[in-house]
């Protein structure tokens, strides 16, 4: 067994980390174990025992995990309640039992056909998707890991098999298959690494500590005779604790939730852990947090509920009005009606009680008029649906060329949700971004160095230079810059009037990943000849040493890969680097550094002895890491957020304090993450006093260890130098900007709910133009108020009230229409904030704000955000997310975007529709969305209007019967009518209808807002006209074919076209002269609307069919440009701010030449 | 639970790559994109105006070729319900009716106005006659009629005319197919008219139900309650002025629900039987439609629109904007 993997060296990393690891490194006597009695703490787990979890009392399931809604005996059952919560199924079941009595106009067949029909597609429907959901998690389940199998052998099993008390082997890269209690590791303390990316959508690695006294059992052969209990608590959701103890060896060890491991996270950094069940199957953390995925039911859908109702409501009415018509015929004709036999009265045609018979006949008339309600209305939706879906499936747009990714529509019933989305509500890491640091710019000593550019400030200048040139009508058309910008995109430099010149480069595909830094001043060496040499050589040092990560030699190229816990990290070293200070080993105690001057020496490895490193986290907002060089000079080397930094500089680290300051905000501005990096040299016996405080602190024992540590830390980061800072570009995935742009355009609103820190999330925002410079920025936050004890509760409420009633008073008064503000709240405040007392002023303050970004917020926030969303504003909220955290918010929303990405799959499972980038938004909500959302609304109300059409001619014929309830159509026409008839052409309207190309939706964001509204019966496609006529023949091969049929079937109906319809011209003449009759006012209705108040897309309609667009492009521009919704957040909103910024600075130097000249 | 499905698979459920063969024609690939020309109908001013000009133009023709032909049918009607009863009934035209003693027959002169051409179809007519009645439908049963057997005919009668000196056929004025498929060789109507029902005339029993063809025609229910019922066909023309003498028998009671009798003498050209209504109705849709491309052009010239303007689009028309959206939510 290769310990270590290879030549990874085994480090104890709890000697050198601070705060992650915050338990002591020696078992201290007063340690005490928790006591756990009492409900709630009941669970026992034998370690290396399996057997004794088999049977009672200790019968824990398996790891055996099933999603299905049915099994094979709930299935018949549930899925036929499923299908008769739905009101009309309702009506119709009691219809067709009423059918079987005599009250029933219609024969039992006629009534209980259709309805089974309807029904079973809808349940075989039901079926396939179970099972699919089946066989996913079969494969789940039968995923293999290394378990040990007795005698200290360990065998692969499936997942599905592991039982409580397994003792398990999990390797690098795998993920956990249940929830583990970390044993030991490849690294001799007992460390692992864990990416928890799926649980909360952190990408940072997170740090598990083994006791110490399970530290020897790390080798197969030690747990041959293991065994040790745990007792702990019950099976619960709550991810982030954990309590129970550990006894082995007639001892008790206190456990927490350092030493436990996740299933749904994965092993990073190591090569192996050792783990023992304690929960598995549905008993899991993740298992007990996911919520039951909510059926989820469209708008339309519910509103088509509603229009039921209104039906109903209708047929009532008639029902009555036919009924109170039926009772009077019968009092009055009745008697005199001698051929129908009055005296042999039966309830239902008793002259002597009119009422009760009227009462009857309000039954046979309810049923009677029926087909005012579409039986085949959701059937017909589904079928349309699931054609819809094929059709967002199949779309090559959509298509990652990469991965071969197409997106799904996973759930075929919100397709036309899509086309009403108000809000959006994104993740951030992988949703937004790729979570790739490139190293873009840095200041050193003042000076900033590289020339690349960030996408906003290419696409800024570029407008710039273009509105310049003379081109000026082109009002602020984004979409120019991308359309030249994807194609050759040269060099160009701008002069602006001041001589100050920017090359607007477009970075060709960066040579190395996560570093496309370019400026010949600093790179091959050329930056020994810089006059700050010294600063710079300082600058790179820091980003070489302060640092958590290890180096993996890369056999393929020759050099590292870094692990790093952050990106940012992994980018520095990388920079670092490239300009000549490779990063090459870590010892316990050494970093050792290749040093190359310029490109022609050789390498020099020098070591760096690490004696402390106080590590990043989100409180401190930076990273020291105090080293003793060569030459035996001790420095503390920082890294952090800008604003600590900088409160932190002495008196004389203060020189470049004004160019950095000035360059970080170019740097902001431009959308990149900013970090400034610090120095302080320190003394032998400085440091020395420092040591000896930071040990005790380090081994103090309570609540107040970490407070104590902080303040350790904070006497010596202080007097720093500044030397400079660095400008990383998350790099944004793929077309983020143009497509948060275009959905802006679209008049939608985009909130961000990160789990990442504040700063973070704030620079994507940047980034992605959701804030821009300029922007008033509200942050509410309640982080300067300490710990909070019941008491500060209160308090920090009253605080975040007056934050919000301030911050909304402050919206109100605002007077530009230009001004924009941003949201900006972290998790804890949204705790309080989303409570019952607060949620609505909150939700009023954050609907003003143009953009709205949360962070630090937990999965479970992230739900509660989107409901709050969702059920305050009444509008219709999409999420999209990539990772397990974003699953309660892709359920809780009314549409769920799963991202299909490299990470795990839960987010995608869980959602509605699966993309496989950001990018793809676009083109699903304003293509698709539009198109299905007017053809399930064209459709909805075509059905409608079929059957009222048709139901009414039922009612009319009645008064002519004398209301007795007979149908003037026969039995099996009726059946025809609305099952198949009548389907494919309104079918085909939902499939196939199209009112303006995908190009046109696409150039006209604008249009998403319209919706659908007319009934237009524009015959699209050659397709639909098949459709169409093909119906009509059905029809009459149907009537052929059944005249033809036995007379005892058919009825009245024997022969009837060959015979009598056929050859009578008079027919055919009737025929022609009703349909074209009918639909004449429709089209004069067109006409009229037409010609005097056109929409929008009848215009375009309009421009495309004469060819406008081509003759007039300058229009075409125009046009495009104006039929933008006015927005404040995105790409758009940002390049017109900064033309605002650069067109006042112009007049006002323009205006003091004025001046000048005159003077 | 969807949680968990995937938690792990980072291998993708769905991931099967989609890749477009050569083979696979091209139009496939354009209605998979959705892609395929459609046709959007553009309704310029000069095609509305054109169109519902057109339909102008070719409905008025039609109308008035319909109205035409309907005003070459002579049609003749005589009620005879109240002038067969005698004088000294009138009062109580039930008891009359319901009276078996009373012979029923009565003499009617019909004068014919203008030149009739054979075939001339006389039809005895309806009214206020509920043949569509719930009660009667249901008590109808096409399986007794067809097999006889066990089923009992019931209520089905009808009025008796008889009919002589012209030549007349009195075959075939039922439908083929109800002769022949619908009404049994072998059943025979040995229990019509037994019951406590009364009205109509009697049926022979010894011919069978599918040569009983008055009685076909009167079991093919009538839509509504006026109807007509086809007796039987003259087959030489009648001229102008001629007076032809019928010798009906009123037996059917209608007195008591205060139906009409009328009996019908009419000829028959392409389109069928009188009708004017088609005509009307073609000749008003095309009026109609006339009007309507006036009123076009009007609004075309009063208020032109020029199309493909996207000024009228967009700002210009915000409140129409909300207007639509509150539409759409219904």
């Amino acid at each position: 067994m290769a310990r270590g993997g290879g030549s990874q060296e085994r480090l104890r990393w709890s000697k050198l980390y601070t705060f992650a690891c915050t338990r002591p490194s020696v078992l201290l006597d007063d340690e005490q174990p928790h006591s756990l009695q009492g409900p709630g703490y009941s669970r026992i787990v034998h370690c290396n025992q399996p057997g004794l979890h088999r049977k009672k009392p200790l019968n824990y399931p398996t790891n055996f995990v099933s999603t299905t809604k049915y099994n094979i005996i709930t299935f018949l059952p549930k899925a036929i309640f499923e299908q008769f919560r739905r009101v009309a199924n309702l009506y119709f079941l009691l219809a067709a039992s009423l059918s079987l009595t005599p009250v029933a106009p219609f024969s039992a067949m006629s009534m209980i056909a259709p309805l089974a029909f309807v029904v079973g597609l809808s349940m075989a429907k039901e079926a396939l998707e179970d099972w699919q959901r089946f066989m996913q998690d079969v494969k789940v389940n039968s995923r293999k890991v290394n378990i040990h199998k007795g005698e200290g052998c360990f065998g692969y099993k499936h997942w599905q098999k592991i039982r409580v008390g397994d003792i398990v082997k999990v390797e690098k890269d795998q993920f956990f298959p249940a929830d583990l209690l970390l044993l030991s590791s490849s690294y001799e303390d007992g460390i692992c690494y864990v990416e928890t990316m799926n649980l909360d959508g952190e990408t940072n690695l997170k740090v598990k500590r083994s006791l110490e006294v399970t530290l020897a059992l790390d080798d197969d052969a030690a747990f041959r005779n293991f065994t040790a209990t745990i007792r702990c608590e019950d099976p619960n959701p709550n991810l982030y604790s954990f309590i129970g103890n550990f006894e082995y060896e007639q001892q008790v060890y206190a456990l927490d939730p350092t030493q436990i491991l996740l299933r749904d996270s994965k092993l990073r950094n190591t090569t192996y852990v050792y783990g023992v069940v304690i929960f598995t199957g549905h008993d899991n953390k993740v298992m007990q947090n996911a919520t039951q995925s909510p059926s989820k039911r469209s708008r339309i859908e519910k509103k088509m509920d509603k229009i039921i109702y209104i039906l109903f409501t209708f047929l009532v009415l008639i029902s009555l009005i036919s009924s109170i018509g039926y009772a009077v015929m019968t009092k009055f004709g009745m008697p005199h009606w001698w051929y129908l036999h009055p005296d042999e009265t039966s309830y239902i045609y008793n002259a002597s009680n009119p009422a009760l018979s009227g009462f009857f006949h309000l039954v046979t008339a309810l049923i009677l008029y029926g087909y005012l309600i579409p039986i085949s209305l959701y059937v017909s939706i589904e079928v349309v649906k699931v054609l819809q879906a094929t059709f967002i499936n199949q779309d090559l747009h959509m298509c990652d060329g990469e991965t071969g990714n197409p997106a799904q529509a996973r759930t075929s019933n919100l397709n036309e949700e899509l086309g009403q989305v108000d809000t959006i509500l994104s993740d951030k890491t992988g949703t937004l971004t790729c979570n790739q640091m490139d190293f873009l710019k840095c200041s050193i000593a003042g000076v900033s160095y590289g020339v690349g550019s960030s996408e906003v400030e290419i696409a800024a200048v570029k407008h710039f230079a273009s509105e310049a040139s003379g081109t000026s009508e082109q009002q602020s058309s984004t979409q120019d810059f991308w359309e030249d910008s994807g194609g050759r995109f040269g060099s160009s430099e701008i002069e602006f009037e001041n001589g100050n010149s920017c090359m607007v480069e477009k970075p060709q595909k960066p040579a190395k990943k996560s570093f496309s830094f370019e400026d010949d001043r600093l790179t091959h060496g050329n930056w020994k000849k810089e006059p700050n040499a010294g600063t710079m050589l300082l600058f790179f040092r820091t980003l070489a040493l302060c640092h958590a990560a290890i180096p993996e030699p890369n056999e393929k190229t020759g050099g590292f890969t870094y692990e790093a816990e952050s990106p940012d990290e992994g980018a520095f070293l990388i920079a670092a680097r490239e300009f000549g200070f490779e990063f090459c080993k870590r010892t316990q105690s050494s970093v050792f550094i290749r040093e190359r001057y310029s490109p022609f020496e050789d390498p020099l490895e020098r070591e760096f002895k690490v004696l402390n490193l106080l590590e990043f986290n989100s409180k401190r907002k930076r990273m020291s890491v105090i080293v003793r060089d060569e030459t035996g000079q001790i420095l503390l080397l920082c890294k952090g957020a800008d604003s600590i930094i900088l409160d932190k500089l002495s008196k004389n680290g203060r020189i470049y304090e004004r160019e950095t300051i000035k360059h970080l905000n170019e740097y902001g501005e431009a959308g990149l993450r900013t970090m400034a990096l610090a120095y302080r040299v320190l003394g032998e016996s400085e440091y020395s006093d420092w040591n000896t405080k930071f040990l005790k602190a380090k081994t103090t024992i309570g609540p107040d260890r970490e407070t104590e540590l902080e303040q350790v830390s904070d006497m010596i980061e202080r007097d720093l130098i500044l030397v400079g800072a660095t400008a990383v570009e998350d790099k944004l995935q793929k077309g983020v900007s143009q497509c948060i742009d275009k959905l802006a355009q679209a008049g939608l609103k985009i909130w961000v709910l990160t789990g990442d820190k504040m700063e973070t999330a704030i620079n994507i925002g940047f980034a992605c133009s959701l804030l821009r410079q300029g922007m008033r920025q509200i942050c509410l936050s309640i982080e300067n108020t300490g710990i909070l004890s019941q008491d500060t509760e209160k308090d920090a409420k009253e605080n975040i009230l007056t934050q919000i009633t301030n911050a909304s008073q402050m919206i109100k008064l605002e007077k530009d229409p230009n001004a924009a503000f941003a949201l900006i709240i972290d998790g804890k405040t949204l705790t309080y904030a989303l409570e019952d007392d607060l949620k609505n002023q909150f939700l009023s303050l954050a609907v003003d704000c143009a953009s709205v970004i949360c962070c630090r917020v937990s999965p479970k926030q992230k739900a509660l955000v989107t409901r709050l969303v969702k059920e305050g504003t009444g509008k219709t909220t999409l999420a999209i997310g990539d990772g397990a955290n974003d699953v309660g918010m892709i359920q809780e929303a009314d549409v769920g975007v799963g991202i299909s990405g490299v990470e795990g799959m839960q987010a995608v499972m869980a959602s509605d529709f699966s993309i496989s980038q950001f990018r793809f938004l676009e083109r699903l909500l304003v293509v698709h969305g539009h198109w299905c959302y007017k053809r399930i609304a064209q459709m909805v109300c075509y059905f409608f209007y079929k059957n009222i059409a048709f139901g009414l001619t039922i009612f009319y014929f009645e008064a002519y019967t004398g209301f007795s309830g007979q149908s003037v159509y026969d039995d099996w026409y009726m059946l025809l009518f609305n099952v198949i008839l009548t389907s494919l052409p309104v079918i085909s309207l939902g499939v196939f209808e199209q009112d303006v190309s995908s190009e046109v939706c696409l150039q006209f964001p604008a249009l998403y807002q319209q919706g659908p509204r007319n009934l237009f019966f524009d015959w699209h496609f050659a397709l639909r006209l098949l459709f169409v006529w093909g119906s009509v023949a059905t029809w009459y091969l149907f009537l052929v074919a059944y005249g033809m049929s036995s007379p005892l079937i058919s009825g009245n109906a024997y022969q009837i076209l060959l015979e009598a319809l056929g050859p009578a011209p008079v027919y055919w003449s009737a025929t022609l002269l009703v349909t074209l009759a009918c639909n004449i006012p429709y089209l004069a209705h067109i006409s009229f609307q037409r010609a005097l108040n056109p929409l929008d897309h009848q215009v375009i309609q309009e421009i495309k069919y004469y060819k406008k667009d081509v003759e007039d492009q300058h229009m075409w521009k125009r046009e495009r440009s104006k039929a933008r919704q006015k927005t404040k957040i995105g790409f758009t909103a940002r390049v017109d701010a900064k033309i605002r910024q650069l067109r006042e600075k112009f007049q006002r130097k323009v205006s003091s030449v004025n001046v000048q000249a005159q003077s | 639970m969807e949680m968990e499905a995937g938690s792990t698979s980072s291998s993708g459920g769905g991931t099967q790559t989609h890749s477009y063969s050569p083979l696979r024609s091209k139009a496939f690939y354009k209605f998979t994109q959705q892609n395929l020309p459609a046709c959007k109908p553009n309704l310029t001013p000069t095609r509305v105006i054109a169109i519902f000009l057109l339909a102008g133009v070719v409905f008025i023709p039609v109308g008035l070729i319909c109205l035409r032909a309907s005003e070459s049918v002579v049609e003749i009607l005589d009620r005879y319900d109240i002038e067969c009863v005698p004088e000294s009934y009138r009062n109580n035209k039930v008891a009359y009716i319901k009276d078996s003693s009373i012979s029923k027959n009565c003499k009617r002169l019909i004068k014919i106005q203008k030149h009739m051409k054979a075939p001339i179809y006389v039809y005895y007519e309806l009214d206020n006659y509920y043949q569509n009645h719930r009660r009667y439908i249901k008590s109808r049963s096409d399986k007794q009629l067809l097999h006889g057997l066990e089923y009992k005919d019931t209520s089905s009668c009808r009025p008796e005319e008889y009919n002589n000196e012209i030549r007349i056929n009195r075959r075939n004025i039922a439908w083929k197919s109800d002769r022949e498929h619908k009404f049994g060789r072998n059943v025979y109507p040995f229990n019509f008219q037994n019951g406590s029902l009364i009205g109509g005339g009697n049926l022979d029993p010894d011919v069978p139900l599918s040569e009983q063809e008055d009685l076909i025609v009167w079991m093919r229910t009538a839509a509504l309650p006026k109807f007509r019922k086809l007796y039987c066909v003259i087959e030489e023309d009648l001229q102008a002025d001629e007076i032809i003498e019928v010798h009906l028998v009123n037996n059917y009671n209608t007195y008591s629900f205060g139906g009409k009798k009328k009996l019908v003498l009419t000829t028959k050209n392409w389109l069928g039987a009188k009708n004017d209504f088609l005509g009307i109705a073609y000749m008003a849709t095309g009026g109609f439609c006339i009007f309507l491309s006036i009123l076009f052009a009007l609004i075309h010239v009063k208020n032109p629109r020029p199309h493909g303007d996207p000024t009228y689009s967009y700002g210009n028309r915000k409140s129409t904007t909300a207007f639509v959206l509150h539409q759409i939510v219904w």
